[in-house]
């Protein structure tokens, strides 16, 4: 089975302020885009990252080949609970998602 | 039209020479450069400090200062000392008035301070004026009390008001990292849609470019749009380096959000000029109400840090159980022979602390390391605790029945004091009738 990581170019995660979480999943072409954005359940995110999916957001952009979350951050950053500052590991979370 | 010149992503990064030499032989209008971010974390606001080292940021502040002379161009700096708090203002300022004695230069600084009163800040709460940014909630007027720097992001308008003041250089406090680059070309009459989605294109640099670590980037701001080029030596913006950029650190790829309104880049349209500049047009300004976001940090405690390095085949296959049970055993330990409260926690490192919970799918190698973190309410409480961590870390047992192991330590003392610990504590805009009254602004001269 293909993971999200096999099929899209790179996977980036990063903090958008100490409060919000965004992932940017490349495809790298049309059809990885299709194959991502089609495949790749908003459900399945909200879970790896462990947040509500109702606060979960998703952004397909074809022009970029690009399908991109947001999400409130599972610890806000620099607190006790939180584990990585820059918020860039969670990328692979997503990555390892399979399709 | 307007030519701004980035020289890179933040003061203390680093840039290309050659890049900036070629920059500033374009004749720039001004030349602008982030100072920092909340990125590095709640530490640098919390105690208005910078995160890069006093040398390095003077070293280059020292070039940028020398291009600026050789552009006769203004040169302009947000968020200075990486959290744009007013003390982290004042070391740059101080940085800057060195460095214009050693070179004989004689400068006027504008000074633009972003810091916040609690006390003003708890009367604009009680008349209605803050309000919560998702996922916040409702502010609580203690926390700001407990704040030890509050900042408000300036945007465009205070540092327009800096610059009117005919001042060489701006050193200004927190303002959003778009506002430094965006200002001028407003104040000209540029199309503001293009402004403040060139400013946002260019606030990291190179890095929307094919070579991030460049550096050097021009933009020409005019009535239509802009159009940017990096100054690097074989160095590429196209079509899908600049558009891309829109979704770097942004939870909304598509709109932006800045004291006085939004951007909104829906209908802008990206087009190769040549095979190494691009030029955008069809971005919107949304004007809105004027708010400016706030930025608080607090002390949340202190820490004190240990490491243990378990190389023990057994030891490492049954490691989450050794430091369940050495957490409660110390726990118990110390509760019966310190007064307060205080916290230990054990990461197992090779394992899945860099995601704790969310790594469902962790495995461990053949050594794993065991960071214990201790937090309490004062730093003597912090190594207290620590010190009766260390003797678990060292020699426990998996069994009772078995001869007391001895694990690896690098350091003596293994107790590694962190000091204070803060955390954000505002996520919240302010509304203001004037865009400067949370402002202060100053004209200073500096050097011979």
């Amino acid at each position: 089975m293909s993971t999200v990581g096999d099929i899209a170019h790179k996977v980036r995660s990063k903090n958008a302020g100490p409060f919000w979480l965004t992932v940017d999943v490349f495809c790298g072409t049309p059809d990885a885009f299709a194959r991502i954005s089609q495949g790749l359940d908003s459900a399945d995110v909200a879970a790896a990252l462990q947040v509500d999916p109702g606060v979960l957001k998703r952004f397909d952009l074809a022009n970029l080949n690009v399908v991109k979350f947001s999400a409130p951050r599972p610890a806000i950053q620099g607190t006790r609970a939180d584990r990585d500052m820059h918020g860039a590991s969670f990328a692979v979370l997503i990555a390892e998602l399979p399709l | 039209m307007v030519r701004v010149l980035i020289p890179s992503g933040a003061l203390g990064l680093g840039y290309d020479r050659a890049a900036l030499a070629r920059g500033i032989a374009m004749r720039p209008d001004i030349i602008a450069i982030d100072g920092g971010s909340t990125d590095s974390g709640p530490h640098y606001l919390g105690t208005g400090t910078s995160k890069y080292s006093r040398n390095s940021t003077k070293a280059e502040w020292r070039e940028l200062m020398a291009a600026r002379a050789e552009a006769g161009a203004p040169l302009v700096i947000g968020t200075a000392g990486t959290c744009g708090a007013d003390d982290a203002v004042d070391w740059l300022v101080d940085i800057t008035r060195e460095i214009a004695a050693e070179t004989d230069s004689k400068l006027k600084i504008a000074v633009l301070k972003s810091g916040q009163d609690a006390e003003i800040l708890k009367s604009a709460l009680k008349a209605g004026r803050i309000a919560p940014l998702p996922p916040a909630s409702a502010l609580d007027a203690d926390v700001l009390d407990a704040c030890t720097n509050i900042v408000a992001l300036a945007g465009a308008e205070q540092i327009a008001a800096a610059l009117q003041t005919g001042a060489d250089i701006v050193i200004a406090g927190r303002t959003t990292d778009t506002a430094i680059i965006a200002a001028l070309p407003l104040q000209r009459g540029c199309h503001p849609g293009g402004a403040w989605h060139g400013a946002k294109i260019g606030e990291c640099g190179a890095l929307a470019t094919t070579h991030p670590n460049s550096g050097t980037i021009l933009i020409d701001f005019d009535e239509t749009g802009f159009t940017m080029q990096p100054m690097g030596e074989g160095v590429r913006a196209t079509p899908h380096t600049v558009s891309a950029h829109m979704l770097y650190e942004n939870s909304d790829p598509i709109r932006l959000f800045e004291p006085g309104g939004y951007l909104d880049v829906s209908d802008a349209v990206y087009t190769a000029c040549d095979d190494r500049s691009v030029r955008v047009e069809g971005s919107a300004w949304v004007p809105g109400p004027y708010t400016v976001k706030l930025e608080g940090a607090c002390r949340s405690g202190f820490q004190t840090v240990s490491i243990a390095l378990i190389r023990d085949p057994r030891y490492v296959a049954n490691i989450r159980s050794w430091c369940d049970d050495i957490v409660v055993k110390c726990t118990a330990k110390a509760k019966a022979r310190v007064e307060g409260d205080f916290g230990i926690e054990l990461r197992i490192i090779g394992l899945d602390s860099t995601l704790g919970p969310l790594d469902t799918a962790a495995k461990s190698g053949t050594e794993v390391g065991v960071m214990g973190i201790v937090t309490a309410g004062t730093e003597a409480l912090s190594m207290e605790v620590a010190k009766m961590l260390n003797p678990y870390l060292l020699h426990h047992p998996l069994s009772e029945d078995e001869e007391m192991p001895t694990f690896a330590f690098p350091f003596s003392p293994p107790e590694m004091p962190r000091g204070a610990i803060h955390e954000f504590c505002l996520n919240h805009i302010l509304s203001l009738d004037d865009p400067m009254e949370a402002f202060h602004l100053d004209v200073i001269e500096v050097g011979a």
